[in-house]
């Protein structure tokens, strides 16, 4: 098991490249989901006042 | 099939059906991330030279591949948007281009942590490889700069269009980088006369992992590109059903 995590010595090496590809991917679908929220939120917002300003 | 096509282009259907294929897309996308992952880092063979950092591969092709895809991606529905005037073309543009600068940087970081080990050093100025896949970096920097500094969306889309169409001589540099000149970084493994040159093992883990990275991608960009279709066609009919359904009708 140890044997296995380390990688023949390049455990560090091989582990930072793995965990900063999952965080990245996560990022990217942070951002996409928070934008469309972001993004129909406002919509939203816009259209209630123009439904009130009448 | 040209009325299907002209359907799947129109921004109401385009959001409706993207809706429910992005979660098949990312679903079957990690799927093929989670099997190539695993079998990349325990299943396949360490390496005879590199021994086990060659591991890296896995995450590192897939990432400097699509930082390359989603710029052609870029570009190519960019000069559609700028010659038939097509609204989703231009949509998709702006939606990849912050997707592609997040695969090229990491493209950038694992393969520095790659070459921490291997060449002794994390970073080389003047390596062609490194130096043209920095370049791809600032190129999306500077379509993302560009559009930004315009405000009118129409502009933005046609100005942005020019400079990711010139940058686009940049990508097959980036590829034929290490055979044109000597490059501390090694030749290609995958598309190369006399077919990849390496072994079934070694070879399986990596091609899920570049289809499962493809899908992930495809699953965000169309994530991406409903927000940006939503933005554009606010003004919209249907935009206005779909959001505030107890509206009157007729403002």
């Amino acid at each position: 098991m140890i044997e296995t995590l380390s990688m023949g010595g390049y455990g560090a090496y091989v582990w930072t490249a793995y965990a900063a590809t999952f965080v990245v991917l996560a990022v990217c679908a942070v951002q996409a989901r928070r934008r469309h929220r972001r993004i129909v939120r406002e919509i939203r917002i816009r259209l209630k006042a123009a439904e009130t300003a009448k | 099939m040209w009325t299907l096509l002209h359907k799947l282009a129109s921004p109401p259907h385009f959001y409706a059906l993207a809706a429910r294929l992005t979660p098949w897309l990312g679903a079957a996308g990690l799927a093929a991330i989670l099997y190539g992952t695993f079998a990349g880092l325990f299943l396949a063979p360490a390496d005879y030279q590199q021994g086990d950092a060659f591991r890296i591969i896995y995450v590192h092709v897939p990432a400097a591949y699509l930082s390359m895809l989603g710029y052609v991606v870029m570009a190519v529905a960019a000069g559609i948007g700028l010659i038939w005037r097509m609204k989703l073309a231009h949509a998709v543009a702006a939606s990849a281009a912050p997707l592609g600068a997040w695969f090229t940087f990491l493209a950038l970081l694992t393969g520095s942590i790659w070459g921490r080990p291997m060449w002794g050093t994390w970073w080389e100025w003047g390596d062609p490889r490194l130096t043209s896949e920095l370049i791809l970096l600032f190129l999306y920097f500077g379509y993302l700069a560009l559009r930004a500094a315009i405000d009118e969306t129409a502009r933005a889309d046609r100005a942005s269009a020019v400079l990711a169409l010139v940058g686009l001589v940049n990508v097959p540099i980036i590829h034929f980088s290490v055979e044109w000149w000597s490059s501390l970084h090694q030749g290609p493994t995958l598309i190369r006369e006399g077919g990849p040159a390496i072994t079934g093992s070694m070879l399986w883990p990596l091609l899920a992992n570049l289809g499962g990275f493809s899908l992930v991608f495809a699953a965000l960009l169309i994530d991406r590109v409903r927000g940006e279709v939503l933005l554009r066609e606010r003004r919209a009919r249907w935009v206005r059903r779909l959001m505030y359904p107890e509206a009157s009708e007729t403002p």
